[in-house]
């Protein structure tokens, strides 16, 4: 019998990006595309500055249904990333909120329908995590 | 540059292995902001988004056979499905394929399948992601 129950709504969380997790997410990824660590590039190719890797807005959705399920193991994980992260040059960087849904349970598969937000806006597309939990 | 239909179905060479060690995926893990605390545990799962580090070395490698500038490059989707979790003393490789490209408003969008597998070939992982290369202003 699943302690999950469909319908049942977890927990948000909120998690802050700066630029200096910008450059540490670069280094420890192997992502240095200079779009998440120069204006000056990231203007020059339309963006409106600097933005999160969207790997690193998904891996805190990771977090969260990892927080969620005590590190349940991931089956699948994934989203479309819409909306840019903009990250200031600031001390104060920008929150990502992270909300969740028991979507579907079946046997030891539960599915999670996700809502990653940003100033309020939805900055994954469709994100969704399915664990053995 | 605009990437052409020639490409889809294109098969890339598989990566280098890559040796996951309990210091790379505690530095991504910490860079990520997800507990780890090495493969003795407590929490010894490897983040779900690890993957990407070795599937981001195979999309490097086909834009660099193209000859795209990774400036241009912004990634439009990922999703991973897991046969394993990936464990520390995993040597992993990723064989990028080309799955589709279309052109929208001057933009490629190009969707990718990267399947990671283990020294003995199983696929442990399947990366798909969609990169939209940003067309040059006319």
């Amino acid at each position: 019998m699943s302690r999950w129950e469909v319908g049942e709504v977890l927990p948000e969380r909120a998690y802050v990006l700066t630029r200096a997790d910008l450059v540490r997410y670069a280094g420890a990824s192997g992502d240095f595309n200079p779009i998440h660590w120069s204006d000056r590039v990231a203007t020059a190719v339309g963006l409106p500055g600097v933005i999160a890797h969207g790997m690193l807005t998904l891996a805190l959705a990771g977090r969260a249904v990892a927080e969620w399920t005590d590190h349940a193991e991931v089956l699948e994980l994934g989203s479309k990333f819409t909306q840019p992260v903009v990250v200031p040059d600031d001390d104060t960087g920008v929150e990502v909120r992270v909300a969740g849904t028991v979507k579907a349970v079946e046997g030891d598969r539960v599915t999670l329908a996700l809502e990653v937000t940003s100033g309020g806006a939805k900055v994954l597309g469709m994100p969704r995590a399915v664990v053995r939990a | 540059m605009s990437l052409g239909p020639e490409l889809v179905g294109r098969r890339y060479p598989a990566t280098p292995p890559y040796a996951v060690t309990s210091e790379k995926v505690r530095e991504f893990a910490r860079a990520s902001g997800v507990a780890y605390d090495g493969p003795d545990g407590p929490v010894s799962q490897v983040p779900a988004t690890f993957p990407i580090v070795v599937a981001f070395e195979a999309m490097g490698a086909f834009l660099a056979a193209e000859g795209v500038d990774l400036a241009r490059i912004v990634h439009g989707e990922q999703r991973f499905s897991y046969v394993r979790p990936l464990v520390v003393g995993d040597r992993l490789t990723a064989t990028l394929t080309i799955a589709s490209l279309r052109q929208i408003g001057g933009n490629d969008i190009v969707a990718t399948a990267s399947e990671i597998a283990d020294e003995s070939g199983a696929v442990v992982c399947t990366g798909t992601a969609v990169l939209v290369h940003r067309g040059v202003a006319a």
